[in-house]
Protein backbone atom coordinates (compact mmCIF):
# COMPACT_ATOMS: atom_id res chain seq x y z
CA UNK A 1 0.00 0.00 0.00
CA UNK A 2 2.65 2.36 0.56
CA UNK A 3 4.15 1.82 -2.34
CA UNK A 4 1.16 3.09 -3.98
CA UNK A 5 1.30 6.13 -2.64
CA UNK A 6 4.91 6.49 -3.63
CA UNK A 7 3.74 6.12 -7.60
CA UNK A 8 1.17 8.23 -7.48
CA UNK A 9 2.90 10.53 -5.27
CA UNK A 10 5.28 11.09 -8.37
CA UNK A 11 8.30 10.08 -10.07
CA UNK A 12 10.43 8.90 -6.87
CA UNK A 13 12.51 5.72 -6.87
CA UNK A 14 10.89 2.65 -5.95
CA UNK A 15 13.66 0.23 -5.00
CA UNK A 16 12.90 -3.26 -5.76
CA UNK A 17 11.52 -5.49 -2.91
CA UNK A 18 10.82 -9.05 -2.11
CA UNK A 19 7.77 -8.08 -3.89
CA UNK A 20 9.54 -8.17 -6.82
CA UNK A 21 9.78 -11.88 -6.37
CA UNK A 22 6.49 -12.77 -6.44
CA UNK A 23 5.38 -12.99 -9.90
CA UNK A 24 1.99 -13.24 -11.48
CA UNK A 25 1.45 -16.48 -13.33
CA UNK A 26 2.83 -16.43 -16.72
CA UNK A 27 -0.49 -17.87 -18.07
CA UNK A 28 -3.74 -19.06 -16.64
CA UNK A 29 -4.50 -18.22 -13.11
CA UNK A 30 -3.03 -20.88 -11.31
CA UNK A 31 -0.15 -21.45 -8.60
CA UNK A 32 1.58 -23.81 -10.79
CA UNK A 33 2.15 -21.79 -13.93
CA UNK A 34 4.39 -18.53 -12.46
CA UNK A 35 7.16 -18.07 -13.98
CA UNK A 36 10.08 -19.94 -11.40
CA UNK A 37 7.68 -23.31 -11.44
CA UNK A 38 7.96 -22.87 -15.24
CA UNK A 39 11.67 -22.37 -15.21
CA UNK A 40 12.13 -25.90 -12.86
CA UNK A 41 10.45 -27.59 -15.15
CA UNK A 42 12.74 -26.29 -17.89
CA UNK A 43 15.90 -27.15 -16.19
CA UNK A 44 14.84 -30.72 -15.82
CA UNK A 45 14.34 -30.73 -19.19
CA UNK A 46 17.54 -29.34 -20.33
CA UNK A 47 19.40 -31.07 -18.47
CA UNK A 48 17.78 -34.02 -19.23
CA UNK A 49 17.94 -33.59 -22.63
CA UNK A 50 21.59 -32.31 -22.59
CA UNK A 51 23.15 -35.08 -20.61
CA UNK A 52 21.12 -37.87 -22.52
CA UNK A 53 22.75 -36.85 -25.68
CA UNK A 54 26.36 -36.19 -23.99
CA UNK A 55 26.18 -39.66 -22.71
CA UNK A 56 23.99 -41.80 -25.15
CA UNK A 57 27.18 -43.24 -27.12
CA UNK A 58 29.54 -43.84 -23.99
CA UNK A 59 32.62 -43.56 -26.64
CA UNK A 60 35.73 -44.45 -25.18
CA UNK A 61 37.41 -41.20 -27.27
CA UNK A 62 35.14 -38.57 -26.33
CA UNK A 63 33.44 -36.38 -28.78
CA UNK A 64 32.83 -32.58 -28.32
CA UNK A 65 29.31 -33.12 -26.15
CA UNK A 66 30.20 -35.91 -24.49
CA UNK A 67 33.75 -34.24 -23.18
CA UNK A 68 31.28 -31.28 -21.75
CA UNK A 69 28.94 -33.69 -19.61
CA UNK A 70 31.06 -36.33 -18.36
CA UNK A 71 33.37 -33.35 -17.58
CA UNK A 72 30.69 -31.56 -15.28
CA UNK A 73 29.66 -35.24 -14.30
CA UNK A 74 33.54 -36.47 -13.53
CA UNK A 75 33.81 -33.10 -11.01
CA UNK A 76 31.00 -34.14 -8.89
CA UNK A 77 31.74 -37.97 -9.35
CA UNK A 78 35.18 -37.36 -8.32
CA UNK A 79 35.65 -33.93 -7.30
CA UNK A 80 32.82 -34.26 -4.19
CA UNK A 81 31.87 -37.84 -4.25
CA UNK A 82 34.76 -39.69 -4.34
CA UNK A 83 36.63 -37.02 -2.64
CA UNK A 84 34.75 -36.51 0.59
CA UNK A 85 32.97 -39.82 0.64
CA UNK A 86 35.76 -42.43 -0.53
CA UNK A 87 34.54 -46.07 -1.03
CA UNK A 88 30.85 -46.24 -0.46
CA UNK A 89 30.82 -42.87 -3.12
CA UNK A 90 29.26 -44.28 -5.81
CA UNK A 91 25.95 -45.14 -4.35
CA UNK A 92 25.57 -41.68 -4.07
CA UNK A 93 26.84 -40.30 -7.33
CA UNK A 94 23.80 -40.06 -8.90
CA UNK A 95 21.83 -38.18 -6.31
CA UNK A 96 25.18 -35.65 -5.55
CA UNK A 97 24.96 -35.26 -9.71
CA UNK A 98 21.11 -34.49 -10.03
CA UNK A 99 21.87 -31.56 -6.88
CA UNK A 100 24.23 -30.20 -8.28
CA UNK A 101 23.17 -29.94 -12.18
CA UNK A 102 19.79 -29.20 -10.75
CA UNK A 103 21.30 -26.43 -8.73
CA UNK A 104 23.54 -24.80 -11.12
CA UNK A 105 20.87 -24.50 -13.70
CA UNK A 106 18.33 -23.13 -11.55
CA UNK A 107 21.13 -20.37 -10.14
CA UNK A 108 22.19 -19.68 -13.36
CA UNK A 109 19.01 -18.75 -14.96
CA UNK A 110 19.24 -15.72 -12.96
CA UNK A 111 21.44 -14.32 -15.22
CA UNK A 112 20.66 -16.07 -18.62
CA UNK A 113 18.43 -13.33 -20.76
CA UNK A 114 15.46 -13.76 -20.89
CA UNK A 115 14.53 -15.72 -18.14
CA UNK A 116 16.88 -13.86 -15.56
CA UNK A 117 15.58 -15.20 -12.53
CA UNK A 118 17.15 -17.68 -9.99
CA UNK A 119 14.63 -20.34 -9.20
CA UNK A 120 16.07 -20.95 -5.58
CA UNK A 121 15.32 -17.27 -5.06
CA UNK A 122 12.36 -18.81 -3.90
CA UNK A 123 12.48 -20.97 -0.94
CA UNK A 124 10.30 -23.50 -1.42
CA UNK A 125 12.66 -25.11 -3.84
CA UNK A 126 15.65 -24.36 -1.46
CA UNK A 127 13.54 -26.24 1.18
CA UNK A 128 12.73 -29.18 -0.89
CA UNK A 129 16.32 -30.07 -1.56
CA UNK A 130 17.78 -29.61 2.29
CA UNK A 131 14.65 -32.29 3.26
CA UNK A 132 16.10 -34.71 0.04
CA UNK A 133 19.63 -33.97 1.90
CA UNK A 134 18.52 -34.60 5.62
CA UNK A 135 16.63 -37.55 4.50
CA UNK A 136 19.67 -39.35 2.71
CA UNK A 137 22.22 -38.43 5.27
CA UNK A 138 19.75 -39.21 8.36
CA UNK A 139 18.96 -42.48 6.74
CA UNK A 140 22.47 -43.08 5.47
CA UNK A 141 23.46 -43.43 8.86
CA UNK A 142 20.47 -45.26 10.26
CA UNK A 143 20.84 -48.00 7.56
CA UNK A 144 24.68 -47.96 8.60
CA UNK A 145 24.51 -47.99 12.24
CA UNK A 146 21.40 -48.77 13.62
CA UNK A 147 18.94 -46.48 14.81
CA UNK A 148 19.69 -46.19 18.07
CA UNK A 149 23.42 -46.42 17.53
CA UNK A 150 23.34 -43.93 15.55
CA UNK A 151 21.22 -41.51 17.54
CA UNK A 152 23.35 -41.99 20.58
CA UNK A 153 26.35 -41.41 18.45
CA UNK A 154 25.00 -37.83 17.36
CA UNK A 155 23.68 -37.23 21.16
CA UNK A 156 26.52 -38.38 23.12
CA UNK A 157 29.78 -37.79 21.08
CA UNK A 158 32.56 -40.19 22.53
CA UNK A 159 35.44 -39.45 23.44
CA UNK A 160 34.27 -36.29 25.75
CA UNK A 161 33.93 -36.15 29.69
CA UNK A 162 30.36 -36.62 30.81
CA UNK A 163 29.37 -32.95 32.35
CA UNK A 164 30.33 -31.88 28.48
CA UNK A 165 27.01 -33.65 27.62
CA UNK A 166 24.82 -31.10 29.33
CA UNK A 167 25.93 -28.09 26.80
CA UNK A 168 26.83 -30.56 23.80
CA UNK A 169 24.22 -32.92 23.40
CA UNK A 170 21.58 -30.15 22.67
CA UNK A 171 24.17 -28.42 20.64
CA UNK A 172 24.74 -31.51 18.42
CA UNK A 173 20.59 -32.28 18.12
CA UNK A 174 19.99 -28.94 17.24
CA UNK A 175 23.12 -29.43 14.69
CA UNK A 176 22.12 -32.69 12.95
CA UNK A 177 18.03 -32.03 13.25
CA UNK A 178 17.26 -28.20 12.85
CA UNK A 179 20.79 -26.19 11.69
CA UNK A 180 22.01 -28.14 8.91
CA UNK A 181 18.86 -28.86 6.76
CA UNK A 182 18.23 -24.82 7.52
CA UNK A 183 21.49 -23.76 6.65
CA UNK A 184 21.40 -25.47 3.77
CA UNK A 185 18.46 -24.15 1.99
CA UNK A 186 18.73 -20.85 3.48
CA UNK A 187 22.39 -20.41 2.88
CA UNK A 188 21.40 -21.35 -1.22
CA UNK A 189 17.99 -19.43 -0.95
CA UNK A 190 19.61 -15.87 0.45
CA UNK A 191 22.57 -16.06 -1.70
CA UNK A 192 20.06 -16.41 -4.74
CA UNK A 193 17.86 -14.10 -3.22
CA UNK A 194 20.29 -10.98 -2.60
CA UNK A 195 21.89 -11.53 -5.81
CA UNK A 196 18.89 -11.16 -7.57
CA UNK A 197 18.20 -8.03 -5.35
CA UNK A 198 21.35 -6.85 -6.00
CA UNK A 199 21.13 -7.06 -9.94
CA UNK A 200 17.51 -5.53 -9.52
CA UNK A 201 18.81 -2.74 -7.47
CA UNK A 202 21.64 -1.48 -10.53
CA UNK A 203 19.23 -2.54 -13.15
CA UNK A 204 16.25 -0.61 -12.27
CA UNK A 205 18.07 2.26 -10.38
CA UNK A 206 20.46 2.84 -13.80
CA UNK A 207 16.83 3.02 -15.69
CA UNK A 208 15.29 4.89 -13.38
CA UNK A 209 18.27 7.49 -13.62
CA UNK A 210 17.93 7.71 -17.69
CA UNK A 211 14.49 9.25 -16.96
CA UNK A 212 15.96 11.82 -15.13
CA UNK A 213 17.52 14.87 -14.80
CA UNK A 214 20.22 15.58 -17.37
CA UNK A 215 23.09 15.00 -14.24
CA UNK A 216 21.37 11.36 -13.40
CA UNK A 217 21.39 10.18 -17.51
CA UNK A 218 25.16 10.65 -17.36
CA UNK A 219 25.60 8.52 -13.99
CA UNK A 220 23.18 6.12 -15.68
CA UNK A 221 25.69 4.03 -17.74
CA UNK A 222 27.68 3.67 -14.84
CA UNK A 223 24.94 1.81 -12.81
CA UNK A 224 24.48 -0.39 -15.77
CA UNK A 225 28.32 -1.35 -15.55
CA UNK A 226 27.80 -1.48 -12.26
CA UNK A 227 25.75 -4.15 -13.23
CA UNK A 228 26.98 -6.32 -15.40
CA UNK A 229 30.11 -6.02 -13.69
CA UNK A 230 27.93 -7.85 -10.62
CA UNK A 231 26.37 -10.19 -13.57
CA UNK A 232 29.68 -11.79 -13.61
CA UNK A 233 30.14 -11.67 -9.91
CA UNK A 234 26.70 -13.43 -9.62
CA UNK A 235 27.85 -16.04 -11.90
CA UNK A 236 30.41 -17.10 -9.70
CA UNK A 237 28.10 -16.98 -6.85
CA UNK A 238 25.84 -19.30 -8.54
CA UNK A 239 28.18 -21.91 -9.36
CA UNK A 240 29.99 -21.66 -5.91
CA UNK A 241 26.72 -22.12 -4.48
CA UNK A 242 25.51 -25.71 -6.52
CA UNK A 243 29.33 -26.41 -5.35
CA UNK A 244 28.79 -25.44 -1.55
CA UNK A 245 25.29 -27.38 -1.64
CA UNK A 246 26.68 -30.79 -3.43
CA UNK A 247 29.83 -30.56 -0.95
CA UNK A 248 28.07 -29.89 1.98
CA UNK A 249 25.81 -32.64 1.17
CA UNK A 250 29.01 -34.91 0.32
CA UNK A 251 30.30 -34.15 4.05
CA UNK A 252 27.22 -35.10 5.39
CA UNK A 253 26.55 -38.42 4.20
CA UNK A 254 30.25 -39.28 4.62
CA UNK A 255 29.98 -38.31 8.53
CA UNK A 256 26.68 -40.71 8.71
CA UNK A 257 29.25 -43.25 7.15
CA UNK A 258 31.77 -43.01 9.30
CA UNK A 259 31.36 -44.84 12.63
CA UNK A 260 32.23 -42.17 14.87
CA UNK A 261 31.42 -38.46 13.82
CA UNK B 1 5.56 -1.68 -12.91
CA UNK B 2 1.85 -2.75 -13.07
CA UNK B 3 2.61 -6.01 -12.07
CA UNK B 4 4.37 -5.34 -9.61
CA UNK B 5 2.31 -3.51 -7.38
CA UNK B 6 -0.35 -6.15 -8.12
CA UNK B 7 2.00 -8.63 -7.05
CA UNK B 8 2.54 -6.65 -3.99
CA UNK B 9 -0.65 -7.42 -2.29
CA UNK B 10 0.93 -11.39 -2.27
CA UNK B 11 3.95 -9.92 -1.16
CA UNK B 12 4.70 -12.55 2.04
CA UNK B 13 7.58 -13.16 4.04
CA UNK B 14 10.03 -14.76 1.66
CA UNK B 15 10.80 -17.43 3.52
CA UNK B 16 7.18 -19.06 3.82
CA UNK B 17 7.12 -21.06 0.80
CA UNK B 18 4.43 -21.76 -1.90
CA UNK B 19 2.73 -24.91 -1.27
CA UNK B 20 2.69 -25.02 -5.07
CA UNK B 21 6.51 -24.55 -4.97
CA UNK B 22 7.41 -27.38 -2.70
CA UNK B 23 5.40 -29.76 -4.76
CA UNK B 24 6.86 -28.91 -7.87
CA UNK B 25 9.86 -28.97 -6.43
CA UNK B 26 9.95 -32.26 -5.25
CA UNK B 27 8.42 -33.78 -8.29
CA UNK B 28 10.89 -31.83 -10.73
CA UNK B 29 14.03 -32.75 -8.71
CA UNK B 30 12.62 -36.68 -8.14
CA UNK B 31 11.96 -36.85 -12.15
CA UNK B 32 15.50 -35.65 -12.89
CA UNK B 33 17.06 -37.73 -10.21
CA UNK B 34 15.60 -41.21 -12.09
CA UNK B 35 16.44 -39.66 -15.32
CA UNK B 36 20.12 -38.83 -14.70
CA UNK B 37 20.24 -42.21 -11.94
CA UNK B 38 19.22 -44.50 -15.10
CA UNK B 39 19.93 -42.62 -18.69
CA UNK B 40 23.05 -40.73 -17.71
CA UNK B 41 25.28 -42.28 -14.76
CA UNK B 42 25.77 -45.54 -16.25
CA UNK B 43 26.61 -44.49 -19.46
CA UNK B 44 29.31 -42.37 -18.15
CA UNK B 45 30.12 -44.91 -16.41
CA UNK B 46 30.48 -47.55 -19.26
CA UNK B 47 32.53 -44.68 -20.99
CA UNK B 48 35.14 -44.23 -17.51
CA UNK B 49 35.41 -48.19 -17.49
CA UNK B 50 35.24 -48.88 -21.27
CA UNK B 51 38.47 -46.18 -21.08
CA UNK B 52 40.34 -47.53 -18.24
CA UNK B 53 39.87 -50.73 -19.87
CA UNK B 54 41.88 -49.69 -22.94
CA UNK B 55 44.85 -47.56 -20.95
CA UNK B 56 45.47 -50.39 -19.26
CA UNK B 57 44.94 -53.29 -22.12
CA UNK B 58 47.55 -51.34 -23.60
CA UNK B 59 49.79 -50.80 -20.62
CA UNK B 60 49.32 -54.43 -20.11
CA UNK B 61 50.38 -55.32 -24.05
CA UNK B 62 53.75 -52.79 -23.30
CA UNK B 63 54.57 -55.12 -20.40
CA UNK B 64 54.12 -58.30 -22.47
CA UNK B 65 55.92 -57.31 -25.26
CA UNK B 66 58.39 -55.86 -22.73
CA UNK B 67 58.52 -58.76 -20.93
CA UNK B 68 58.86 -61.32 -24.08
CA UNK B 69 61.64 -58.80 -25.07
CA UNK B 70 63.47 -59.63 -21.69
CA UNK B 71 62.99 -63.16 -22.35
CA UNK B 72 64.82 -63.11 -25.37
CA UNK B 73 67.56 -61.21 -23.80
CA UNK B 74 67.99 -63.77 -21.70
CA UNK B 75 67.75 -66.59 -23.86
CA UNK B 76 70.32 -64.91 -26.44
CA UNK B 77 72.30 -63.95 -22.90
CA UNK B 78 72.36 -67.68 -22.33
CA UNK B 79 73.06 -69.00 -25.71
CA UNK B 80 76.08 -66.80 -25.53
CA UNK B 81 77.75 -67.45 -22.52
CA UNK B 82 76.85 -70.94 -23.62
CA UNK B 83 78.72 -70.93 -26.90
CA UNK B 84 81.50 -69.30 -25.10
CA UNK B 85 81.76 -71.58 -22.88
CA UNK B 86 81.71 -74.41 -25.80
CA UNK B 87 84.49 -72.32 -27.32
CA UNK B 88 86.66 -72.07 -24.27
CA UNK B 89 85.81 -75.95 -23.79
CA UNK B 90 87.15 -76.72 -27.87
CA UNK B 91 90.26 -74.68 -27.16
CA UNK B 92 90.96 -76.75 -23.99
CA UNK B 93 90.34 -80.02 -25.59
CA UNK B 94 92.66 -78.46 -29.07
CA UNK B 95 95.21 -77.71 -26.05
CA UNK B 96 94.97 -81.33 -24.57
CA UNK B 97 94.92 -82.70 -27.94
CA UNK B 98 97.82 -80.68 -28.91
CA UNK B 99 99.99 -81.57 -25.74
CA UNK B 100 99.28 -85.36 -26.87
CA UNK B 101 100.11 -85.11 -30.29
CA UNK B 102 103.25 -83.37 -29.40
CA UNK B 103 103.73 -86.05 -26.60
CA UNK B 104 103.22 -88.73 -28.75
CA UNK B 105 105.54 -87.88 -31.16
CA UNK B 106 108.16 -86.97 -29.00
CA UNK B 107 107.82 -90.59 -27.59
CA UNK B 108 107.81 -91.93 -31.33
CA UNK B 109 110.84 -89.53 -32.02
CA UNK B 110 113.01 -91.16 -28.89
CA UNK B 111 112.16 -94.77 -29.77
CA UNK B 112 113.28 -94.19 -33.38
CA UNK B 113 116.20 -92.64 -31.77
CA UNK B 114 116.79 -95.81 -29.46
CA UNK B 115 116.06 -97.85 -31.97
CA UNK B 116 118.54 -96.55 -34.49
CA UNK B 117 121.21 -96.38 -31.98
CA UNK B 118 120.08 -99.64 -30.76
CA UNK B 119 120.78 -100.74 -34.30
CA UNK B 120 123.92 -98.98 -34.71
CA UNK B 121 125.44 -99.69 -31.67
CA UNK B 122 124.57 -103.87 -32.74
CA UNK B 123 126.06 -103.30 -36.59
CA UNK B 124 129.16 -101.42 -34.69
CA UNK B 125 129.54 -104.86 -32.56
CA UNK B 126 129.12 -106.98 -35.36
CA UNK B 127 131.66 -104.91 -36.99
CA UNK B 128 134.12 -104.96 -33.75
CA UNK B 129 133.54 -108.92 -33.37
CA UNK B 130 134.22 -109.27 -37.15
CA UNK B 131 137.08 -107.27 -36.98
CA UNK B 132 138.08 -109.26 -34.13
CA UNK B 133 137.72 -112.39 -35.76
CA UNK B 134 139.67 -111.58 -38.56
CA UNK B 135 142.06 -109.97 -36.67
CA UNK B 136 142.75 -112.71 -34.32
CA UNK B 137 142.90 -114.88 -37.70
CA UNK B 138 145.17 -112.59 -39.52
CA UNK B 139 147.24 -112.13 -36.24
CA UNK B 140 147.31 -115.88 -35.67
CA UNK B 141 148.79 -116.64 -39.12
CA UNK B 142 151.36 -113.86 -38.71
CA UNK B 143 152.29 -114.43 -35.70
CA UNK B 144 152.47 -118.22 -36.40
CA UNK B 145 154.28 -117.09 -39.96
CA UNK B 146 156.39 -114.93 -37.74
CA UNK B 147 156.85 -117.87 -35.07
CA UNK B 148 157.79 -121.08 -37.55
CA UNK B 149 159.24 -118.30 -39.43
CA UNK B 150 161.58 -118.23 -36.02
CA UNK B 151 161.26 -121.63 -34.68
CA UNK B 152 161.65 -123.06 -37.64
CA UNK B 153 159.23 -125.77 -37.55
CA UNK B 154 157.41 -128.20 -35.46
CA UNK B 155 154.74 -126.01 -35.28
CA UNK B 156 152.56 -126.92 -38.09
CA UNK B 157 150.50 -129.24 -36.07
CA UNK B 158 147.05 -127.69 -35.99
CA UNK B 159 145.97 -128.18 -32.57
CA UNK B 160 149.00 -127.55 -31.05
CA UNK B 161 149.46 -123.96 -33.53
CA UNK B 162 145.77 -122.91 -32.25
CA UNK B 163 146.63 -123.36 -28.92
CA UNK B 164 149.67 -121.41 -28.56
CA UNK B 165 148.24 -118.91 -30.64
CA UNK B 166 145.09 -118.78 -28.14
CA UNK B 167 147.40 -118.69 -25.33
CA UNK B 168 149.11 -115.98 -26.93
CA UNK B 169 146.41 -113.89 -27.35
CA UNK B 170 145.00 -114.49 -24.22
CA UNK B 171 148.78 -112.97 -22.80
CA UNK B 172 147.41 -110.03 -25.20
CA UNK B 173 144.30 -109.11 -23.71
CA UNK B 174 145.72 -109.94 -20.39
CA UNK B 175 147.91 -107.48 -20.87
CA UNK B 176 145.83 -105.14 -22.42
Amino acid sequence: MRRFTFEEAGDGFIPPSTADFDLPPVFGNSEFTTKPILLVFLSVILISVFFVLASRKALVVPNKLQFAGESIYAFVRNGIGQEIIGQEFMRFVPYLFTLFTFILTNNIFGIVPILQFPTMSHVGFAYVLAVFTFIVFHWVGIKKQGLGKYLKAIAFMPGVPKPVYLLLTPIEIATFFLVRPLTLSLRLFANMFAGHLLLLVFIMGGDHMLQGVIGLKLIAPFAFAFGIGMTFFEFLVQCLQAYIFTLLTALYIAGALADEH
Amino acid sequence: MSFRTSASEAAANPLIPHTAELIVGFIAFTLLFLVLRSKVVPMFEKAFTARTEAIQGGMDKAEKAQRAAEIALEKYTAQLSEARGEAQEIREEARVQGAAIINDLRTKAQDEAERITAAATASIEAERQKAITSLRNEVGSLATDLASKIVGEALDDQVRQSRIVDRFLDDLEKSN
